[in-house]
């Protein structure tokens, strides 16, 4: 409701321009682009700023500190600080890495991230492609993440960071499944796969009423695909420093970090669209509600991280393989015994 | 004016698919090798993204590039030792290889001229996921039934695999 009108009255003039000084007409396509883009990393960049912010407060109220509080108001431009620091850095390469997959690797880390942006509604009208794959999209393009942060472990020619990477390999690619089969109930229901016709279908009741079972699963496999506590054995710390990104330094090493913070985001961003009816809500712009439910969903996660203890490595496979799975084929046949039986 | 587009699209993604199949061939560290599937492999989903078979392209990536890839990668990643040595290129069977692969080639090519193809009627872009999962069950019930069996098989199978390595 705010963004859809802006976006089209910029559109109708940028059209208004080319139409009088002759320009060839690609020219409005391409400048559509351009300003999504623009927006997009605009707004990827802002929000994971805040995010890290979020995540420090967060982390310190519930361990009863205060966390940063020098920087700003409530240490409020603390990462901004952070950010300056980190881009100073010296960008070091370790002698024994494999150079060209040590640097390609942050950016396959990071790039699915933005592109999956492309299919989420911010709003009413506020989606940059309502593909009809929407959320296959989704899926099959956050996968991409997974090689980005294998690659990154195998080249960075250290044994922790190798084992970050495969630990992070194994789990990201169980929990893969569990993840799908929970958002095909949504799928089902809405008998489409675009995101906005899955928000539309939502206009009455929330899919989280009928498909509570499927949410649940959602969460815990999507906190396993941000390698959130309790599934953070990717990086766990005290085990093998700090995974797949130990060797990495400077901007690249802020590349891992933005992917993760804007990974979380999105996987919650899904979640408020697939389940909690997206950006609709009463009174207030569908910018707000979208904000809201996915920011709540964001809290949830952090909520886990500060509550529970890390699983173990098979403790972790055996819940995805021989629980998850189980139960997300079981709210499978239900949802279709149901559909075909109503 | 769209129409040179996305002739110079074709020719794009064709040629990075050729050069990832290429990398493939002649990367002579394994892990590369692997990434240069992926790079292949992404490149032909692109392909299907602009024959307008987007299911197909979500499909293609999400199966092959986020779980088959991920795995060679992975099985190269655990066998340490064959990353750090050089693989060999070449064999003793090289002019049999020739041989075949020069015999599908003319195959393919002959197939290629020769055949007419039975021009497809451009499928609505809205319908096309509908239509798909129309056909796969009805239209195409059988083949569908008897790839899923298949799939089933490989389960089992692998079910098997992993529990003898237990019992041992």
């Amino acid at each position: 409701m705010i963004i859809h009108p802006v976006l089209s009255w910029l559109n109708e003039w940028w059209q208004g321009v080319v139409a009088t000084y002759g320009l060839p007409s690609c020219f409005v396509p391409a400048a559509q682009m351009v300003v999504h883009a623009i927006l997009i990393g605009g707004f990827i960049a802002v929000l994971v700023l805040f995010l890290i912010w979020l995540t420090r407060k967060v982390s310190a109220h519930i361990q009863q500190r205060f966390g940063p509080m020098r920087v700003g108001w409530h240490g409020s431009v603390q990462t901004v600080a952070d950010a300056l620091k980190l881009m100073q850095k010296e960008d070091t390469t370790p002698r024994s890495c494999d150079r060209p997959v040590f640097n390609i690797a942050p950016f396959l880390a990071f790039a699915p991230t933005i592109v999956a942006f492309v299919v989420i509604p911010f709003g009413d009208g506020a989606i940059i492609r309502d593909l009809n794959i929407g959320v296959l999209f989704l899926f099959a393009i956050t996968t991409i993440n997974v090689i980005g942060v294998i690659s990154g472990g195998w080249a960075s020619g250290s044994k922790y960071s190798l084992l970050g990477g495969f630990r992070s390999a194994a789990q990201l690619v169980s929990y893969e499944v569990p993840l799908v089969l929970s958002a095909l109930g949504v799928i089902m229901l809405a008998g489409s796969m675009k995101m906005g016709a899955i928000v539309d279908a939502q206009s009455r009741i929330w899919f989280v009423a009928y498909q509570p079972l499927a949410f649940v699963i959602y969460i815990i496999a999507a906190t396993a695909e941000v390698n959130r506590t309790p599934f953070d054995i990717p990086e766990a710390e005290q085990e093998i420093v700090a995974g797949f990104n130990v060797e990495y330094s400077g901007m690249k090493f802020a590349m891992f970090f933005l992917a993760e913070f804007a990974n979380m985001f999105l996987i919650a961003a899904i979640a408020a669209t697939l389940f909690l009816g997206g950006w609709r809500g009463p009174w207030l712009p569908g910018e707000f509600w979208f904000l809201a439910k996915s920011f709540a969903i964001v809290l949830l996660l952090m909520f886990f991280r500060w509550t529970y203890p890390r699983l173990r490595v098979d403790q972790l496979m055996s819940f995805a393989w021989k629980f998850l799975l189980p139960l997300a084929f079981l709210n499978l046949i239900i949802t279709g015994l149901i559909l075909v039986l109503i | 004016m769209t129409d040179w587009i996305y002739v110079v699209a074709f020719y794009g993604v064709a040629g990075v698919a050729l050069l990832g199949g290429l990398g493939v061939l002649f990367f002579r560290n394994l892990f590369h090798a692997g990434l240069s599937l992926i790079l292949s492999l992404f490149a032909v989903a692109s392909l299907f993204v602009l024959l307008g078979a987007e299911f197909l392209a979500g499909v293609q990536v999400l199966v092959y590039v986020g779980a088959v890839a991920v795995l060679i990668l992975f099985a190269v990643m655990l066998t340490q030792r064959i990353t750090a040595r050089r693989v060999r290129r070449y064999t003793r069977a090289l002019i049999p290889a020739a041989l075949v692969t020069l015999g599908l080639a003319v195959v393919t090519v002959f197939v290629m001229v020769k055949v007419e193809l039975p021009a497809i009627a451009p499928i609505p872009e809205a319908s096309a996921i509908d239509e798909l999962a129309d056909q796969l069950l009805s239209t195409y019930l059988l083949p569908f039934e008897v790839i899923s069996l298949l799939l089933l098989g490989a389960l089992v199978g692998a079910i098997v695999l992993a529990r003898k390595e237990e019992r041992r």
